[in-house]
């Protein structure tokens, strides 16, 4: 069955989405700060990526191409159903390719393309709170963040630097937003950190399950918290991509076979056919 | 309650429209936008100032306005808003003629700020370029805003609203199809 019939354009109803947009604008003005909205159910669990379906949801219109990726690939189970999704309910163009997305929902990367102005990173959020591992109460987590308070965190770090040496954070590495407000990035690596810093595209960051939503405008400044003598470094696996050869993208590792061959790829499958499709043809030539 | 003039001809995808306008101006501060709608808001609303009410507010958001008995119908058939009798009570304002002072407007608090108004001001004309020098998030060095017809005062209402950030009230000016948001983050300094 395929019939829509019933149902509204891009799925949730008009007084849902109104409730949605005006927590996202309220979100884009406090960047950073935590803005609890209705959550709905959506026809699937939480923990798939319901709160970024919401965001995208209230945002997306005819004229959008949307593509949605879940660690960087464009073909997992994840980001095909998601993108199917919308495709059904909003009737939107669909894309894989970064440059040619107005909307662009990810779970747990930022792509390697750089984005643009006129471009929109919808991130699925698990857990929206920063703090949460350190302080469980949202009472106090809450006045932490209105007091800018987040001397917890950094005895974290430091703890972290005395018993390992370094911070040992490899995702969801938490960051200041225009100074002022402690954020979860969402799991996305440490090493996509950086490129959230004076991005030119809007972010939004959707959490289904915990029912918040928050945003970092364009062009403001997202810094990983760190130490003078312990600066942030970005970690990436000292290997080049096995399809494509790039030495800057983000790698994951897989196996090969039961006798310990593994390789290197690169986690944005975009990025890397881009890479392939351009080697060719320069071989071509 | 009664209103002979007609609201969105399409509501859910005008108000898509509207809100992604809205998204645009609020997270590029001082970027004039421009909305195309067929609505017929009667006298003395602009076009973008009553499109902006009915892509946001409805039976769960107090508005105040100052716009009349006829403005006031209009807004409540079609957004099916309850009017808020006195500004501190309202999620959203509209206001045609001098806005009452941004202090006295819900700001939120430390924990929550965003439980804080939205005025939506009408003025004379819009123009980038010229005009204010705008910077903070959502602006890459400095944004250039003419706002013509505001009333005296309120640069130094702005800098008290933007002084006492995360609280504070966000603002959209209107001008005929045009608008451009003022989130709180954002600093005004004069040319």
């Amino acid at each position: 069955m395929t019939s829509t019939a019933g149902y509204n354009f891009a799925y949730l109803d008009e007084n849902t989405k109104r409730m949605i947009r005006r927590a996202l604008l309220k979100a884009v003005a406090i960047p950073g700060h935590q803005v609890p909205f209705g959550s709905r159910e959506m026809p699937l669990p939480y923990g798939w990526g319901t709160g970024g379906i919401q965001v995208t949801a209230s945002i997306i219109g005819p004229d959008d191409t949307l593509k949605v990726i879940d660690q960087g690939a464009d073909d997992t189970t994840n980001a095909v159903s998601i993108r199917r999704f919308f495709a059904r309910v909003a009737g939107v163009a669909t894309t894989e390719r970064t440059s040619e997305a107005s909307i662009i929902q990810t779970r747990h990367r930022i792509p390697e393309t750089p984005l643009r102005e006129g471009q929109i990173l919808v991130y699925q959020v698990p857990m929206p709170e920063p703090l949460f591992r350190l302080e469980p109460r949202v009472t106090e987590t809450k006045r932490m963040h209105a007091l800018a308070d987040y001397g917890l965190m950094h005895v974290k770090l430091y703890e972290d630097i005395a018993r390992h040496g370094h911070i040992a954070i490899s995702y969801n590495y938490p960051v200041m937003v225009n100074g002022r407000y402690l954020m979860a990035p969402s799991p996305i690596p440490a090493f996509d950190n950086p490129k959230m810093d004076r991005m030119p595209a809007l972010q939004l960051f959707g959490a289904g399950r915990e029912k918040r939503i928050y945003a970092v405008p364009p062009y403001t400044p997202v810094r990983s918290l760190d130490f003078e003598d312990h600066p942030f470094v970005p970690i990436r696996a000292d290997a080049a991509c096995a399809l494509c050869g790039s030495r800057e993208s983000y790698l994951d590792e897989v196996v090969t076979d039961d006798r310990g061959g593994r390789i290197f790829v690169c986690s944005d499958t975009d990025y890397c056919r881009e890479r392939q499709a351009a080697r060719r043809r320069d071989a071509a030539e | 309650m009664s209103t002979t003039l007609a609201g969105f001809a399409d509501p859910v995808l005008e108000a898509q429209r509207c809100f992604r306008a809205l998204l645009e101006a609020m997270s590029r501060p001082g970027r004039v936008q421009r909305l195309a709608t067929g609505l017929e808001p009667p006298s003395p609303l602009s076009q973008a100032a009553a499109a902006v009410l009915l892509t946001l507010a409805d039976s769960d958001t107090p508005v105040w306005t100052d716009a009349g008995a006829g403005a006031a119908d209009w807004l409540r058939f079609h957004a099916g808003c309850p009017l808020a009798a006195a500004p501190e009570g309202a999620t959203f304002l509209l206001a045609c003629a001098a806005p009452p002072p941004l202090a006295a407007l819900q700001a939120g608090t430390e924990e929550e700020p965003h439980r804080s108004a939205t005025l939506v001001l009408q003025v004379a004309e819009l123009r980038e370029g010229a005009g204010w020098r705008l910077t903070g998030p959502g602006i890459e060095s400095v944004h250039r805003l003419l706002v013509k017809g505001l009333p005296d005062g309120f640069l130094a209402a702005w800098t008290a609203n933007h002084a006492r950030f995360p609280r504070g009230v966000d603002v959209v000016l209107c001008a005929g199809d045009r608008l451009a948001a003022l989130p709180r983050s954002t600093r005004i300094e004069e040319p």
